[in-house]
């Protein structure tokens, strides 16, 4: 098969940061957090969230996909729908027959699974509404937007938990590299908020109480956030040749699986996708000038994961910027991958990288070359985004500016 | 008077399916699933919201056979008359 250069034509977001990639990206570049209180859940340990406040699904949707679709769903559908307005791709009947959506989800439609059993449990309802399995489903975003835009092509859904995004960029970038598909609308969608779900986080103890804090002494954990993120990819030249702005290339992408424990990181796991990534891309680890971390905030990842970007980059870690956008994001799982992929495109785009906000001092743990305060102006060619997930299956992508 | 079966079973239609009032205008005794466009899903939340409406539970092959609006209104009315002769 024939190989072509991945180029990403265009993106969509629609998450606490903002409610469009371009609002999404001035949040980042400005450090301005979209974590926030809530309105919460009494008896719930979860004071701040990346919420989408104030979220009227009759504004983005219509009535009838409010009744087809989960939040998570509606959320994919808007950022998908901007994704490709921005691209100015042509959806002819070619590129829809070769055209396919990969997205990332990772616990699927929680809230309608919660007012179900509610339903069931509480309320001793006898029968649950129809529309359950089909909003609850996690692959119901590829689903739609696949629907929305006539593309009839392989596509499917990755729930590879914090890390689900990623491997959906990761397979539509192998996908377009390979000449089996004319366009992939890659990303994910998140929309975890239901009282269930959010007592089973709270039980793991990993959800900060002030706010997300990712490299940073002090920091106490992961913040949960809501939202969607993307992407379309085309082959490189018919990109160029119709004229499409290119706002970075897909260059590479490396996965891996610790195959040691069901939540706690390693070190060796992370590296292996990392080096997997550099191999992918046929570049060497002194080409990369940035990462947008995966720097979830938890004392765990953030150590672990300075820990594998020295092993792999040794003293060029020292010249490498980094930043996590959880910060600003908030922990969005399954759409994660996909907006940080919007971040680093942005990044190499503007020549701009985003600082790493919340950050109250040095930890000698996370010794890494940390944009802090203000935004960074920078001239990387090559961009890492790292995502590894809870189980240890870690997926990295590597860019490259245009 | 209270409304009559037909009468629920078209609100209920309307409802459900978000119809504007020009759409729900044809909805009538004689009309289709398939004159209005409603297809399997839709006819299963329909199905649901009849249970909840009429308070009664629609069995599956019942729900299969039902076509149009006449259909569900039959239906509905054999099963209130076996709910009532129960009681």
């Amino acid at each position: 098969m024939s190989s072509h250069r991945v180029a990403i034509t265009g993106f969509g977001a629609f998450c606490a940061a903002g409610r469009n990639a371009s609002q999404v990206w001035q949040s980042l570049r400005d450090g301005r957090s979209g974590i926030g209180a809530w309105d919460g859940i009494p008896g719930l340990r979860m004071p701040v969230a990346a919420r989408i406040q104030g979220y009227q699904p009759l504004e983005h949707v219509s009535e009838r996909e409010t009744d087809l679709l989960d939040l998570f769903a509606q959320f994919a559908l808007i950022a998908a729908r901007e994704a490709v307005k921005h691209s100015g791709i042509e959806l002819t009947q070619s590129i829809q027959e070769n055209g396919a959506v990969i997205t990332g989800c990772a616990v699927g439609g929680k809230t309608t699974e919660d007012d179900g059993f509610v339903d069931l449990y509480r309320k001793d309802k006898s029968r649950l509404h129809p529309m359950v399995v089909p909003r609850t489903m996690a692959n119901a975003a590829a689903s739609i937007v696949a629907t929305e835009f006539g593309l009839t092509g392989p596509s499917f859904n990755f729930a590879t938990a914090c890390a689900s995004s990623n491997h959906a960029l990761a397979h539509g970038y192998r996908m377009v590299r390979s000449g089996e598909l004319e366009v992939a609308i890659v990303g994910g969608s998140e929309a975890p908020f239901s009282y269930g779900h959010l007592k089973a986080w709270e039980a793991l103890r990993v959800v900060a109480p002030d706010t997300c804090r990712p490299f940073s002494q002090g920091r106490r954990g992961m913040v949960l956030g809501e939202g969607s993120g993307m992407l379309v990819l085309e082959p490189f030249e018919a990109a160029k040749a119709r004229g499409a702005t290119i706002y970075a290339e897909i260059v590479g992408a490396g996965m891996s699986a610790d195959a040691h424990h069901i939540t706690q990181p390693t070190v060796e796991g992370p590296s292996r996708a990392i080096c997997a990534a550099l191999r992918s891309a046929a570049i060497p680890p002194t080409a990369v000038g940035y990462i947008n971390g995966h720097g979830t905030g938890t004392l765990a990842n953030d150590a672990t994961e300075t820990a594998a970007i020295r092993t792999v980059f040794g003293d060029h870690a020292d010249f490498i910027a980094v930043s996590s956008s959880k910060a600003v994001l908030g922990h969005t799982l399954g759409a994660a991958g996909a907006l940080e992929a919007i971040a680093t495109t942005m990044s190499l785009y503007e020549g701009v990288l985003p600082p790493n906000a919340n950050y109250l001092a040095p930890d000698p743990d996370c010794d890494l070359d940390l944009i802090l305060g203000m935004a960074r102006p920078t001239d990387a060619e090559y961009a890492l985004s790292n995502s590894f997930a809870f189980g240890g299956l870690n997926a990295v992508v590597a860019f490259r500016r245009v | 008077m209270p409304d009559t079966t037909l009468e629920r079973v078209i609100r209920v239609i309307v409802k459900t399916q978000h119809y504007p009032p020009d759409k729900a205008a044809l909805v009538t005794e004689e009309a289709t699933f398939a004159d209005l466009g409603i297809d399997s899903l839709d006819g299963i939340n329909i199905v649901f919201a009849l249970e909840n409406e009429f308070d009664v539970s629609i069995p599956d092959e019942g729900a299969k056979t039902m076509k149009g609006v006449v259909d569900i209104v039959q239906g509905i009315d054999k099963l209130l008359s076996e709910k009532s002769a129960a009681s």
